[in-house]
């Protein structure tokens, strides 16, 4: 480096020479010396981000080459492909460019399975990395909005997913077209006028591909890219947290440094990834637009559903009881689409959040960087399990009908069922997984106390058996013993010498949270248990 | 062995992938018997097709006998439900009327004899031969007119695909999806898959409505485009996919269950060996 400035013409290998120009010309040095040492902590968990983003740079790809051949446009065509079973075929011209891609054009449909199939992966991904998230408390302070950012791309993901799969022009992805605009129309006074406003009059009209189109290719992705670059600025300024352990500490990252370890592991995965979803693109059909033909506002297929990310949405329309549907006032008031319009809402508000609500539950402004493990987080965890079975629940009923034929139910018996597990699922999800929690906690405890069972049967020389324990050794215990516990909030009058509702409400909630909850071994209990000697 | 093995090729020529299975166990008496019953099907079919729109069971192929035959049959196998004469009891529908194609469908695709009330019959290995499912065929169609077993031309795959298929959608994928792959109806009842039936039992399922299926009379959809409609089914069971493995072809449910078992699976199994330390 230190020749670097010097202009003797020394003898340079190639690599150092450009080096050198690139710097002179922009001063990157800097630059790649800070990121470049940038330390990394190595757990499996922290690439599940890495995937989804990986997933993203392949749908851009290959999003990239469907449009040199996509034509977004709903004038009539007769189709004339290779396609025997549509040849003739009156539709849309988006939809007859899908098939040329599918079937005239080289590599096009395995390019279109690979979008098709790298979008499903990326939601997936961004979905288990919320759940990571989620789960070790890694949305504390300083990441609450850094989480805010994740749950904006994971809607602007399903947003992209849902725009890009109805652009074929076909019977399934019109078909959901068509419930997208019930919902629009369930909206009392307004909903009708936004439906005309959306498709450009009745639907489906002949503008909604085109719109769909420049949402799809410009307006969300560019959001998403913008989104995508925030989130990872904030993951570097903020350094990346990392679990518990001996030299971990609030304020380091241990791990391998961004240059020259990581970049090449993370690039390394990013081929995988690539080469995962080539794999399953050229192996397993996705969307045979084939086989749906063109979409005709009077058929509907059976076992119609919407993408997997979209079918939490669809389980709640099915749910939704008969007859909540009535006229008031001469209007028609859709309650059965407003319910799970709202509930959805209110747990995506609840969802996008939590790490505030949690913050002033505990009353906590310190920043976190170590990791929970989520048996230390008794109620959160609980909290999140119970969040789990309520989107599972909702995302089974979007499969309620293949539910029903492949284990030999009948339909009204899978509803039901699923009603009860949307309702009651999330209360006993949340008691069991609590208690899991705690009860994994006492284990933790008695552990760390008394050492594990090592299996050694010893008879005393007074004729008794007892089974030697083994104390842990000290990496492990730090594990088990470095984490925070909280005790509710006192409830105290402020200055004015008042109790006011808010003070209530946090008390109220901090007890809930922090009622039941086993404190960590502290310095003096250990010794005192060295001392029993079981 | 000669008559049995001539007999086996002329059936397989007529609906090569039920007949296979079927083709031990079969009885040598029959053999003439049944040749003769087939031939006369053939010409009787093909006459009912061009004579009227409505095939009648009176075609004058059905011998004496082979009447006879599937009486006996009858009697012995079916009479418990539908009565002696085929009449109906409380446990099961009157049969008469119902023609030689609903008989051939439901005892020729195993649904009949029945082997527990249920939301609907279910399908079994078939119970007799092709020569006793025609003979108890034409001995229903004996007691009333109704639709007789199309002719040939009807059901070997050899219309139009692509307007079969619009029809398909627009009729039958409701109930059966779009790629045949079957569908859940109310209280249990279900649409089956389509992916391994016969052109001939296609065929008769839309004239006789079995089950919870409606009845599509040839005013409703002629039989060139009942023909039409077999060409399209006949088309996806022997074009797999151009894009791989279906997946049951039963569309987003199964895409999502496998890039989350299988996709994401293998990345996080991936992920665990980038970030394991070495021993």
């Amino acid at each position: 480096m230190s020749t670097a400035t010097t202009n003797a013409p020394q003898k340079r290998s190639f690599t150092a020479a450009a080096s050198v120009y690139v710097n002179e010309r922009t001063s990157i040095a800097g630059f790649v010396k800070e990121l470049g040492r940038k330390a990394f902590p190595d757990h499996w968990s922290f690439l599940l981000g890495e995937v989804a983003l990986f997933a993203f740079v392949v749908v851009l790809i290959s999003g990239t080459f469907l449009t040199f051949f996509f034509q977004a446009s709903m004038a009539e065509v007769h189709y004339n492909g290779s396609y025997v079973p549509l040849k003739g075929v009156e539709m849309s011209v988006a939809m007859a460019s899908t098939l040329d891609i599918s079937f005239d054009i080289r590599g096009g449909l395995f390019v279109r399975q690979m979008h098709h199939w790298a979008a499903l992966l990326f939601v997936a991904a961004i979905g288990l990395h919320m759940l990571r998230i989620f789960f070790t408390g890694a949305f504390r302070k300083p990441r609450e909005l850094n989480w805010v950012i994740g749950f904006v791309l994971f809607i602007l993901a399903m947003a992209e997913g849902f725009t890009g799969y109805s652009l074929p022009d076909d019977l399934l992805s019109g078909n959901g077209l068509a419930i997208i605009n019930g919902m629009i129309k369930g909206f009392p006074l307004v909903g009708t006028w936004m439906s005309f406003l959306l498709f450009g009059g009745e639907f489906p009209g002949t503008d909604i591909v085109g719109r769909l189109y420049t949402l799809h290719i410009l307006l969300l992705p560019a959001l998403v890219v913008a989104f995508v670059a925030l989130h990872l600025v904030f993951v570097v300024v903020h350094k990346h947290t990392q679990y518990a352990g001996p030299g971990k500490t609030p304020g380091n990252a241990v791990g391998p440094p961004i240059l020259p370890v990581y970049a090449a592991k993370a690039g390394g995965f990013f081929f995988i990834v690539f080469g995962v979803l080539a794999l399953i693109a050229s192996l397993f059909t996705i969307n045979p637009i084939w086989n749906y033909g063109p979409y005709d506002p009077s058929p509907v297929s059976a076992g119609t559903q919407p993408d997997w990310y979209i079918g939490f949405a669809d389980g709640a329309l099915r749910l939704i009881p008969p007859g909540w549907e009535f006229v008031w006032l001469d209007r028609t008031w859709s309650f059965n689409i407003l319910v799970p319009i709202i509930a959805i809402g209110v747990f995506i508000v609840l969802a996008l959040m939590y790490p505030f609500i949690e913050a002033w539950v505990k009353g906590d402004k310190r920043e976190h960087h170590i990791a929970d493990r989520p048996r230390n987080a008794p109620t959160r965890t609980a909290i999140g399990a119970a969040g789990v079975t309520f989107y599972a629940g909702l995302w089974a009923a979007a499969s309620s009908d293949l539910l029903a034929t492949h284990f030999s139910l009948t339909m009204e018996g899978v509803i039901h069922a699923l009603q009860a597990v949307v309702i009651l699922g999330p209360f006993v999800a949340y008691f069991i997984t609590k208690r899991v929690c705690i009860a994994l906690q006492k284990k933790d405890r008695e552990i760390v106390l008394h050492g594990f069972e090592s299996g050694r049967i010893v008879k005393l020389p007074g004729g008794e058996f007892i089974e030697v324990h083994e104390p842990l050794d000290e990496y492990e215990r730090w594990r088990l013993v470095s984490f925070e516990t909280y005790e509710p909030l006192m409830l105290r009058p402020n200055s004015r010498g008042k109790i006011t509702f808010g003070q209530r409400l946090r008390a109220g909630m901090s007890r809930w949270f922090f009622e039941d909850r086993i404190a960590p071994v502290t310095k003096g209990e250990l010794e005192a248990g060295h001392g029993e000697h079981h | 062995m000669i008559p049995k093995r001539r007999r086996s090729m002329s059936e397989n020529r007529k609906s090569p992938m039920n007949r296979q299975k079927r083709r031990t166990g079969r009885r040598h008496p029959l053999a003439t018997v049944a040749l003769l019953a087939l031939g006369l099907v053939f010409t009787g079919g093909a006459y009912a097709a061009f004579s009227t729109g409505t095939a009648q069971a009176e075609s004058s192929a059905n011998s004496q006998q082979t009447i006879d035959e599937g009486k006996k049959l009858f009697q012995a196998n079916c009479a418990t439900c539908h009565g002696l004469e085929a009449q109906g009891t409380t446990e099961g529908p009157s049969l008469i009327g119902v023609g030689a194609a609903a008989v051939d469908f439901q005892v020729g695709t195993g649904r009949m004899p029945m082997q527990m009330q249920g939301p609907q019959a279910q399908q079994k290995p078939v119970q007799f031969t092709d020569e006793q499912v025609k003979q108890l065929a034409y001995y229903v169609a004996s007691l009333g007119p109704g639709p007789d077993i199309p002719a040939d031309h009807l059901t070997n795959g050899g219309g139009d695909a692509a307007n079969g298929a619009e029809l398909f959608r627009i009729n039958c994928a409701m109930c059966h999806n779009v790629a045949g792959a079957g569908g859940a109806l109310t209280e249990g009842k279900f649409a089956p898959p389509l992916t391994d039936v016969s052109g001939v039992h296609i065929y008769e399922a839309m004239v006789t409505g079995p089950q919870n299926m409606p009845v599509f009379n040839d005013m409703n959809i002629s039989p060139e485009d009942k023909r039409d409609i077999i060409t399209y089914l006949k088309y996806v069971q022997d074009n797999r996919s151009p894009g791989g493995f279906e997946l049951g072809s039963i569309g987003p449910v199964a895409e999502g269950l496998f890039i989350w078992i299988f996709g994401l699976g293998s990345l996080v199994a991936i992920t665990v060996w980038i970030t394991a330390k070495s021993n």
